[in-house]
C-alpha cells in the first residue's frame, strides 16, 4: 500500500515547487498576451502537481530528461528562473545561449540533461543515462517525463523493455493529460490504462491520481527507492489534464464541454492549496510562499529582457567541439 | 613483419580504448561472449576481458541501443554502438540526427555526445537491397555528426581509436569485404587523426578522390594506368566529413585533373560536394571537368551478375582518368 502521510516540510516543498512552476507559467502567458514576447510556447497548466511532487521525490542530481512541454519539469527539478526565462525568449543569457528555446532547455546542473522535441525520443536516452550509473554505481536515479501520446511510438516500447531488461534505475513517468495533440486518449488508444503496457513488459506499472499531491509523491519516492536499491524501473501513470490548447494560444474546442467541466473541477492547484490549510499551514503562510515566488518571476523576466541577443558567431559554435570555419 | 586483419585491428582498437577507460562500453545485437562475440566477430573476447556490464548484447531495437548510447554519452561514458548493418540505421535516425548530432548545439555547448556508431555494409556479397547500402551522405548532410571509414587494417585501428577518443558523435563504415584485407602490424597505441585524408599513392597526372573499400579499386586501377604513361594520385578520405579539403585541394591543383569515386549511389551522394568544392576552389586552373563515380541510382541488387554491374567497375574508374587526361574542352 502507498503511504497517506506526508512530513510537513515536504509538503511545503512540493506547494513551493508547484507553484513556482505555476507561477512561471503565469507569468508567460502574461508575457505573451501583452506582446512583450513572440515565441512558441507550450503551457503546462494544470499539470503543476504531478511534476513538483515528482520532482520533489528526486535528489538534486538525478537526472531528468524531459519534453517539450516541460516547463513544469524543468522548474520542479530546481533550474534556475533567471536563465530558464531567459532561454525561451531566445536571449544569450539562456540556459542553452538561446540556441535551445523551451523545447530544448538543457541544465545538467540540476540534473536536466535532454529536453527533446521529438515525442518517445527521451525514454531511450534516459536509459543510457541510467546504464552510466548502473556501471558506476553512484547511486543516482533517472526520470524521463513524457505524455499519453508517447505510448504509441516505437521507441517508448523498445526502451521499456531494454529498461526491464537491464533493471535499470529509471522511472518513466507518463503525465497522462489524456491529450495527445488534439486527440483524446480513448481515440488513440485502445488500452483502459498505460500501466498495462509496464505488465506487458514485465516492469512494475503504478497509476496514480497526479492531482493528489501526497498519492503523487509516495508513488515516486516508492519507486525512487526502488530503483535505488537496484531493484529496476517503474512506470508510473500520473493521471491529470492539460488545461489549455496544445500550446498557448491555439484552439482546443476539439475538447468536450464535459471534459472541460471535468477538468475544472479537478484542478490542481485549489486543491493543493485545500490541502494546505487541512495541514494548518495559514492562508497567510501560503500567500507569503506566492508573493516571494512572483518576486522572483518579475526579477527572471526583467533578467531575460535585459539579456543580450546571441550573436551570429554562436552559429559556428557547438557544431562540434571545435568551432568550425565561417 | 606480423600482419593483422581489419577484424583483428578494430578489435585491438577497442579492446585498448576499453581497458583505458570504464566508460568506454559496446552496445549490441549478439556482441557478447554468450551470442559469439557478435555475427563478424568484431567483439571476440571482450565480455570474458570486460564482463557483460560493458558488453551489453541487446535486443533487436535499434532506437533503443543508440538512444542509449546517447544518454550513457551524456552522463561522460564514450559508448559504441554496433548497428550490425548500415541499413539499420534507418531505424534509429531520430535518435541519431535528432539527438547524439544536435545535442551539444541545442544545449549551447553544455552537454556532448562522444559516442561511436560501427556499422558494416558492402556491395559484393550478394546481400541484396536492404544489406548493402552506403548511406554517409545521410550523414555527411547533418551538422553534428564525423563519418570515418578505413581502407585497410592498420588505418581501421587507428580511426577507430580517434573515434572513441572523439568528443562528437562519429559515424564508423565498415565494409564487409575488407574484413580479411592484412596490413603491417601498427603496433599498439597506433591512432590515426580524425580529418586527416593519407595520399595512398602519389601521381602528377589525374587524382583520384576516394574512400573504404574503393580505394583498393582506385590503386589498382592507377597501376594498370602507370603502364600506359599515365600517372595517378590516390587520395583516401579516411574521414568523409569532414573531410581533408587541404589534402584534397593541393593533390588536385598539382595534377589539375580529379575523379570522385564512391561505392554509394552517385546521385546527391558526398562526391558532387568534393567535386563543387573543388571547382569553386580550382576553377581556372582545372585542366578537365571534375567528374564523379559511384554506384547506380537503383536499389543494389542481389545477383552476382548484377551487383558487379551497380558498382562502379574498374573499367569505367579507367576510362574516367583517360577522358580527363584526353579533355579538348
Amino acid at each position: 500500500m502507498t503511504d497517506t502521510t506526508i512530513d510537513r516540510d515536504k509538503l511545503r516543498d512540493i506547494y513551493t515547487r508547484t507553484m513556482r512552476v505555476a507561477r512561471a507559467d503565469e507569468k508567460f502567458r502574461s508575457l505573451l498576451m501583452t506582446g512583450k514576447l513572440a515565441v512558441i510556447y507550450y503551457t503546462v497548466r494544470g499539470q503543476e502537481l504531478v511534476s513538483a511532487a515528482a520532482m520533489a521525490a528526486l535528489e538534486p542530481d538525478d537526472y531528468l530528461v524531459t519534453t517539450y512541454r516541460g516547463q513544469h519539469d524543468q522548474i520542479a527539478k530546481g533550474v534556475p528562473l533567471n536563465p530558464l526565462f531567459a532561454e525561451i525568449a531566445g536571449k544569450a543569457g539562456g540556459t542553452c545561449r538561446g540556441k535551445g528555446g523551451s523545447m530544448h532547455i538543457t541544465h545538467p546542473a540540476t540534473g536536466v540533461m535532454v529536453t527533446t522535441g521529438v515525442v518517445g525520443s527521451g525514454l531511450p536516452i534516459a536509459n543510457g543515462l541510467a546504464l552510466a550509473s548502473q556501471n558506476r554505481g553512484d547511486g543516482k536515479v533517472t526520470m524521463v517525463c513524457f505524455g499519453d501520446g508517447a505510448t504509441n511510438i516505437g521507441a517508448f516500447h523498445e526502451a521499456m523493455n531494454m529498461a526491464q531488461l537491464w533493471k535499470l534505475p529509471v522511472i518513466f513517468l507518463c503525465q497522462n493529460n489524456r491529450y495527445g495533440e488534439h486527440t483524446a486518449f480513448a481515440d488513440h488508444t485502445k488500452v483502459d490504462s498505460i500501466v498495462t503496457r509496464a505488465n506487458a513488459y514485465g516492469m512494475n506499472g503504478v497509476k496514480v491520481d497526479g492531482n493528489d499531491a501526497i498519492a503523487m509523491y509516495n508513488t515516486t519516492k516508492a519507486a525512487v527507492d526502488r530503483a535505488r536499491a537496484g531493484e529496476g524501473p517503474t512506470l508510473i501513470e500520473a493521471m491529470c489534464y492539460r488545461m489549455m490548447g496544445h500550446f498557448f494560444g491555439s484552439d482546443f474546442s476539439y475538447m468536450p464541454q464535459e471534459h472541460l467541466a471535468e477538468m475544472a473541477a479537478e484542478d490542481p492547484l485549489p486543491r493543493l492549496r485545500q490541502l494546505m490549510l487541512d495541514h494548518q499551514f495559514t492562508e497567510a503562510e501560503l500567500d507569503a510562499i506566492v508573493a516571494d515566488l512572483d518576486a522572483q518571476m518579475d526579477a527572471a523576466a526583467e533578467f531575460a529582457a535585459n539579456s543580450p541577443l546571441p550573436g551570429p558567431e554562436e552559429i559556428r559554435k557547438d557544431v562540434f567541439e571545435e568551432e568550425i570555419a565561417a | 613483419m606480423t600482419q593483422i586483419t581489419m577484424t583483428q585491428a578494430i578489435n585491438r582498437a577497442i579492446d585498448e580504448a576499453m581497458a583505458e577507460d570504464a566508460g568506454v562500453i559496446l552496445l549490441g545485437e549478439d556482441v557478447a561472449a554468450k551470442q559469439g562475440g557478435g555475427v563478424f566477430k568484431i567483439s571476440a573476447g571482450l565480455t570474458e576481458k570486460y564482463g557483460e556490464n560493458r558488453v551489453r548484447a541487446t535486443p533487436i531495437s535499434e532506437q533503443a541501443i543508440v538512444g542509449a548510447c546517447v544518454g550513457a554519452a551524456l552522463a561522460g561514458f564514450r559508448p559504441i554502438a554496433e548497428i550490425m548493418l548500415m541499413n539499420f540505421v534507418t531505424v534509429a535516425m531520430d535518435q541519431i540526427v535528432n539527438h547524439a548530432a544536435k545535442l551539444r548545439f541545442m544545449s549551447g555547448g553544455q552537454t556532448n555526445v562522444p559516442m561511436v556508431i560501427r556499422t558494416t555494409t558492402g556491395v559484393g556479397v550478394g546481400f541484396g537491397g536492404q544489406h548493402s547500402d552506403m548511406l554517409e551522405a545521410w550523414f555527411a548532410h547533418v551538422a553534428g555528426l564525423k563519418i570515418v571509414t578505413p581502407s585497410n587494417a592498420a588505418d581501421a585501428q587507428g580511426l577507430m581509436r580517434a573515434a572513441i577518443a572523439c568528443n562528437d558523435p562519429v559515424i564508423f563504415i565498415e565494409n564487409i569485404l575488407c574484413y580479411g584485407l592484412k596490413s603491417d602490424d601498427p603496433g599498439p597505441g597506433h591512432i590515426v587523426p580524425l580529418g586527416k585524408a593519407a595520399v595512398a599513392r602519389e601521381g602528377s597526372d589525374c587524382s583520384i578522390i576516394t574512400y573504404g573499400r574503393t580505394v583498393l579499386d582506385a590503386l589498382e586501377v592507377a597501376g594498370k594506368l602507370a603502364e600506359e604513361g599515365i600517372s595517378v594520385e590516390v587520395v583516401d578520405l579516411r574521414t568523409i566529413a569532414p573531410y581533408d579539403e587541404a589534402t584534397v585541394t593541393a593533390s588536385v591543383a598539382k595534377t589539375g585533373r580529379a575523379v570522385v569515386l564512391h561505392e554509394a549511389v552517385k546521385q546527391y551522394g558526398t562526391g558532387a560536394e568534393i567535386a563543387s568544392r573543388l571547382s569553386e576552389k580550382l576553377f581556372g586552373k582545372l585542366k578537365a571537368p571534375v567528374t564523379r563515380i559511384g554506384g547506380a541510382f537503383s536499389a543494389v541488387p542481389m545477383a552476382n551478375a548484377l551487383e558487379q554491374a551497380w558498382i562502379p567497375n574498374k573499367d569505367a574508374i579507367a576510362d574516367a582518368v583517360r577522358a580527363a587526361m584526353n579533355w579538348k574542352g
